[in-house]
């Protein structure tokens, strides 16, 4: 139980910490930051997906790691799982999760909804870079349309 | 037991290749290249049959072959592949003991759990080559258990 806690906390200081810091509150300040968040979700994506399967057998094809991500990644990291996953079959998924632990201590409902985009960006790093570790390029956003209710949009690169 | 531990990136370039008896080092680097050219047939054959379930462990990649400068010594190549594509080769010397299946998974449980610590670390950027003395430890205790 506090395991969950801490790594919220931890989170909660490296947005406002990132924030706090800045010189340049216009547009491009915001986007260095939420790219820094997503850089470091990136690396810990990495080092994730290189620890979580490693009991498990080979994945079979795209399917079988998204589905590896939404039960095994959410889990360890956030104790529970992905409500919904949802694919066009052409490369983009969409992962939706009813009661994201990140934003749920903020509010229920449409009071937040700027400051959201902010606390998503580490988790679209993590998703990212999973994937890249299992071999999938991809290109990760989120969107919340009411808090705690978020989605986050898979699309595979196809090289 | 084990001569020769190679660790190769997804993209088949080495992060990680060292050898015991270091003046042939030349001929253990090109047994390794050679079995990644197995390596990749097994993965691709694994995938187009309907399998099931895929193992990570390969197995024997080469029939044995006599080493020309110590005849004794009979030289066996196994494979292990991870979930990212990163491929482990051993290549043991099988003249003393006989190594058991188990005993070669084992040590290919050990250089994956090994290799993941590195990855974890977070010095270590994935795709450079792997400076970590844990891991070299690792390896040097595999491999001194013969000489």
């Amino acid at each position: 139980m506090a395991d969950a806690a801490l790594f919220e906390f931890l989170h909660t200081e490296m947005v406002a910490e990132l924030w706090a810091h800045h010189s340049d509150p216009g547009p491009g300040g915001q986007k260095m930051s939420l790219s820094v968040l997503e850089g470091m979700g990136f690396r810990v994506g990495q080092a994730l997906g290189e620890r979580l399967p490693q009991e498990t057998l080979a994945f079979r094809e795209e399917l079988d790691v998204l589905k590896f991500l939404c039960k095994d990644l959410w889990v360890a990291v956030f104790q529970k799982q992905m409500d919904s996953l949802r694919t066009n079959h052409q490369g983009t998924y969409v992962l939706q999760d009813n009661s994201f632990p990140l934003l749920i201590r903020m509010a229920a409902g449409l009071q937040y909804l700027e400051e959201a985009p902010k606390f998503l960006a580490f988790t679209c790093g993590l998703l990212r870079g999973a994937l890249s570790t299992l071999g999938i390029k991809s290109l990760v956003t989120a969107s919340v349309a009411s808090l705690p209710t978020c989605k986050f949009q898979v699309v595979i690169q196809k090289t | 037991m084990a001569v020769c531990v190679a660790v190769i990136a997804k993209e088949n370039y080495p992060l990680y290749i060292r050898s015991i008896p270091t003046e042939n080092e030349l001929k253990f680097h090109y047994m390794v290249h050679t079995s990644l050219d197995v390596v990749d047939e097994k993965i691709s054959a694994m995938g187009k049959a309907l399998v099931d379930q895929r193992e990570l462990y390969l197995g024997l990649l080469y029939p044995t072959e006599d080493y020309k400068v110590y005849p004794s010594h009979q030289l066996c190549r196994y494979g292990y592949v991870t979930n990212s594509k990163v491929k482990f080769v051993m290549v043991v010397d099988s003249s003393n003991t006989a190594l058991r299946d188990n005993e070669i998974r084992s040590m290919f449980r050990k250089l994956h759990n090994s290799y993941t610590d590195v990855m974890c670390n977070p010095f270590y950027n994935p795709g450079d080559r792997i400076h970590s003395r844990a891991f070299d430890s690792m390896v040097t205790s595999m491999m001194i258990q013969v000489c």
